[in-house]
């Protein structure tokens, strides 16, 4: 059924060209020069990487002071995916223009622990198309939260890590009416953003409201190839109010809804028609709690996602067919600190139910067959309920984070004819199970002299993922297989080590990072031969299976130069390895990678140089649907400049993506679909007070 | 108070997950009046001042297996038969020859005035051929026979649940799909198989393997894991096996004969190069 498109093989090795270096290096010097002339005012540069020696990172989405939404990032109005792939730790897999996917660690949804303020929230497609980052836009958000390993533990019981996207709030600030509309637009895919927020603060009550809308045609690759099916719409809509019940006990809510229509997935057979969200939760919190137990916080949410797949919109397909998709989670949390001597304890109880169903219809080519039906997800209802633990114990020069999870998570089959349809291969197979998740972490800090030191070393175990344990011929175009469940699949287990350093000089900021993960029972699937392929065209078919372990280590090395105080240059190398047990490579491990980024600010005026790019791929895997990716260098640039009008400011903002209109794909491209080639952006904000 | 409180949640969502139970089992159906009210009477003829009375579950006398049940009613003092001896012949009349088909012996049931048994119709009959059952039985001390013209057609979805081959050993075959009720699922599969002898006789073939292979033509000819070959029984006379059907629509069951030897009689291997068996049963659900 879902054949593979003929969208492989797009490869196509570049040579780098050194005469975009040293255009790059003559627009730092110009930059510089420009610098000369104006005024030596002391202005804040927003950086992805803002704090000092952890291993969380923060991207930065609205403003602090909100006056201006989403300055920050290089192209302001850009998708939330594109706010996440400028963080230095994550990297997204692309399958079109919309909905790409978190990596972290080269791990992805199933390893990650995805949250919005705390709120878990599943994805309703089998093929991956919907991460949960595609339900929200930028316009609800302030910043999102990036942990690493088991640093995320305190949102759920991970492995790579968590991202926290949280939404943005007056918070009763006493601002009163204020608001924003901005409009964007970019010519490559003739895309159009317009969005408007409108909020009231004060000190007892706010009410902050935000729309946004964007439309996108079909982009160009590099060279001027029209990737077809890359089209998207969506509409997103978000409210949240809170009440000062008393000093000190405030009342939340928070409601957003999210509609996308007609997305394109190019590296799929599939398209998406409609991919809805709603989401929902009311929070309560108080400064006082049990005894010395401070900052009590409690929420109680919901959320619903329909997502309807089908392919419709594609000229030749084997055989028609529908796959909506749904996932509805209900959720609470509950949480206190508590300050004990040099102690900072965190106590957390939570717990979420998720109801995970999928469906497959085909019609066949023959009308007077009937049609053909599956349950792809059969119902799955999990139910997790844990306790997380954080003490930070801070020293004269050093601190010592340890932190607990311990969870217990049951499965249920609760469709008969999905239990039916799964005991064609687990005759046995029970219909309720329970797992038992923990995880320890310890993270120790020391500074010497202005050196920061960090090292740690974790353990963390996750539950296998629906489709992992209980997925019934899922297609995966990537490698070209059906993949089949195991609900019998060990947990997986991970022990990381990590260590961090950051050596300040005078100018320069030089940081080194690396992790190791050494995970046991690393869910994966294999090829079982005995098993005939579902899906027409498909190669195989494959089996959720344990590796004995499997090993990722990353490292990065990053450089901060603060040429002049409005002049900063900030560059960063990675190197990745994923291996298993037997020395094979693992799927989705990034090659060698770089980017370069030159920010100016000053006086209002924003300017800023990137480059990045990768190194050809050396560790790829075939049998995991890899080829051999090579190396690329794209560069960007951007000018922006703030104007004031009474009380109200007006932010524009240009520039150009892949300036060279390089052709190029990348190893988390989805059967290799080329990137965007030349892009010119422009983007308009008129803020009011 | 708020640790309550939490802990309450917990219970609340604690709950909701154990309340989702399996469904309960479908409900008895009492037996009134006429013990075969829920069954499609196909025929009913006076012979001998008798009515009989010929019950199915189908609605139609299909070719394939037919489980029937079967009434005799006086027509005198408007009772039926208790515990009376029947036998069955049915026999189809063509334009050149005349043949039986494969049919077991008639038992009785739990109720004395119902007797049961089974035909395997190898074909239809048509315009100038048809078929003919013969009833044949004992009361009084007195045996009577009674013959009834019936109608045979295919099934109306079309779909092939019964075989009629010649082996490679050149004997004659016919083998029959038992009725069933396919799901999503590993499904229990029977069928069973008869020689013929001659015109007249078709014993039950023991020991044999009749070998499955189903596939969806509709899609790519894929198929499906975990079937297991049915193999003979002589408990029921059946040869039983498992069927994994993974998703609805139409599947073809590819089948393959094999005798006690090993040898195959009839059937080929489903390959790249060769969509299908010569010999197969069709569902479609
Ligand atoms: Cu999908
Ligand atoms: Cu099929």
């Amino acid at each position: 059924m879902r054949i593979h498109n003929g969208t492989r093989g797009y490869l196509v090795a570049l040579p780098f060209h050194t005469k975009r270096l040293y255009l790059f290096l003559a627009s730092i010097l110009l930059l510089t020069w420009a610098n000369l002339h104006g005024q030596e005012i002391k202005v804040e540069i927003p950086s992805d990487s803002v704090l000092a020696i952890t291993l969380k990172e923060v991207i930065v989405i609205s403003s602090f002071n909100r006056a201006l939404e989403h300055k920050t990032q290089h192209k302001p109005l850009s998708t939330l995916d594109a706010y996440l792939e400028s963080s230095s730790k994550l990297n997204m897999v692309k399958r079109g223009g919309y909905a790409w996917e978190p990596m972290m660690n080269d791990m992805s949804s199933e390893r990650l622990s995805v949250t919005i303020d705390g709120m878990r929230i599943f994805g309703a497609c089998t093929d991956k198309m919907d991460p949960i980052t595609s339900y929200v836009d930028v316009s609800n958000l302030s910043d999102v939260h990036i942990a690493s390993g088991q640093h995320g533990a305190e949102h759920g019981a991970v492995i790579g890590g968590a991202i926290d996207l949280k939404v943005e709030k007056s918070d009763f600030l006493p601002k009163e009416w204020n608001g924003s509309v901005e409009t964007g637009g970019e010519t490559n895919n003739n895309a159009q953003i317009v969005g408007a927020e409108l909020n009231y603060s004060d000190e007892r009550f706010y009410i902050d409201s935000d729309i946004i809308y964007r439309k996108a045609d079909n982009y160009v690759a590099g060279g001027g190839e029209e990737v077809a099916f890359s089209q998207f719409e969506k509409y997103n809509f978000s409210a949240n109010a809170g009440y000062k019940v008393n000093k000190g006990q405030k009342l939340t809510a928070t409601f957003i809804f999210d509609e996308a229509r007609d997305v394109g997935y190019p590296a799929l057979p599939m398209d998406v028609s409609l991919a809805r969200a709603f989401i929902g939760s009311i929070g309560w919190s108080q400064q006082k709690f049990l005894g010395d137990w401070t900052n009590w916080e409690t929420k109680l949410y919901a959320n619903t996602i329909t997502h309807i797949m089908d392919d419709s919109q594609r000229p030749d397909v084997p055989i028609r067919m529908d796959m909506p998709g749904w996932s509805d989670t209900y959720g609470y949390y509950s949480q206190a600190r508590l300050k004990l001597g040099q102690h900072r304890l965190l106590a957390k109880l939570d717990g979420f139910y998720n109801r995970s169903l999928a469906e497959m219809t085909m019609y066949p080519n023959n009308s007077d067959e009937r049609e053909m039906f599956m349950l792809t997800w059969p119902d799955v209802r999990t139910l997790n309920s844990g306790l997380y633990a954080e003490d930070m114990i801070n020293f004269a020069n050093s601190s010592l984070r340890l932190s607990a999870r311990l969870a217990v998570q049951g499965f249920n089959v609760a469709d008969e004819f999905g239990l039916n349809s799964l005991r064609i291969f687990y005759p046995e197979m029970a219909q309720r199970q329970t797992r038992l998740l923990k995880s320890v972490s310890t993270q120790y800090q020391k500074e010497f002299e202005k050196i920061q030191l960090s090292t740690g070393i974790s353990y963390g175990e996750r539950a296998p993922s629906v489709s992992e344990g209980f997925g019934f011929y899922l297609f995966n175009s990537f490698d070209n297989h059906d993949y089949i469940g195991d609900p019998d699949l060990q947990n997986e287990k991970a022990l990381e080590v990590n260590a961090k350093i950051s050596v300040p000089l005078k100018k320069v900021k030089l940081g080194f990072e690396g992790n190791y993960f050494h995970t046991m029972d690393y869910i994966i699937g294999e090829i079982d031969p005995t098993l005939s392929v579902m899906t027409i065209g498909a190669e195989g078919v494959k089996v959720y299976r344990n590796l004995e372990y499997a090993d990722l280590y990353n490292l990065t090395l990053d450089a901060e130069y603060e040429i002049i105080p409005a002049l900063k240059a900030t560059g960063l190398i990675s190197y990745h390895r994923g291996t298993d047990q037997d020395g094979r490579n693992l799927p989705f491990i990034s090659p060698l990678a770089y980017n370069v980024l030159v920010q100016y600010a000053k006086n209002g005026f924003s300017g800023s140089v990137t480059m990045r790019g990768a190194a050809e791929q050396v560790h790829f895997n075939p049998e995991f649907g890899e080829d051999q990716t090579a190396a690329y260098t794209v560069f960007s640039f951007s000018l922006g400049k703030r104007f004031s009008i009474g009380n109200d400011n007006l932010f524009a903002k240009a520039g150009v993506e892949n300036v060279f209109d390089e052709f190029y794909s990348t190893y988390t491209d989805w059967n290799n679909i080329p990137r965007m080639g030349r892009n010119l952006f422009m983007t308009l904000s008129y803020a009011f007070n | 108070m708020k640790i309550i409180k939490s802990v309450f949640t917990i219970l609340v969502f604690s709950l909701t997950f154990v309340a989702c139970t399996d469904d309960g089992n479908d409900p008895i159906i009492a037996v009134e009046e006429n013990p075969l009210a829920d069954y499609n009477k196909l025929t009913s003829f006076s012979a001998n001042d008798h009515t009989i009375e010929i019950y199915s579950e189908q609605n139609s006398y299909t070719i394939g297996y037919n489980e029937l049940f079967f009434r005799i009613k006086d027509n005198v003092d408007e009772q039926y038969l208790k515990d009376v001896q029947v036998s069955l012949m049915p026999m189809m009349h063509m334009v050149s020859m005349q043949h039986s088909c494969p049919k077991s012996e008639i038992s009785k049931t739990e109720d004395a005035s119902v007797y049961k048994g089974f035909v395997v119709f190898q074909m239809p009959g048509n315009a100038d051929e048809y078929w003919e059952v013969t009833l044949e039985y004992e009361t009084g001390g007195q045996n009577y026979a009674a013959t009834e013209r019936i109608s045979v057609v295919t099934p109306s979805d079309n779909k092939k649940r019964v075989n009629v081959f010649t082996g490679s050993d050149e004997k004659r075959y016919v083998l029959a799909m038992m009725p069933m009720s396919p799901e999503v699922k590993v499904n229990d599969f029977s069928a069973m198989l008869f020689k013929m002898e001659n015109m007249m006789s078709f014993p039950v073939v023991e020991d044999y393997k009749v070998m499955i292979d189903p596939r969806m033509p509709g899609m790519g000819n894929h198929g499906s894991p975990n079937n297991e070959d049915l193999t003979f029984d002589s408990n029921n006379s059946m040869y039983n096996g498992k069927l994994s059907l993974t998703m609805t629509g139409y599947w073809k069951i590819n089948l393959m004969v094999e005798n006690e030897m090993g040898e195959v009689l009839k059937g080929e291997e489903v390959t790249e190069e060769n969509e299908s068996s010569s010999l197969f049963f069709e569902i479609e659900f």
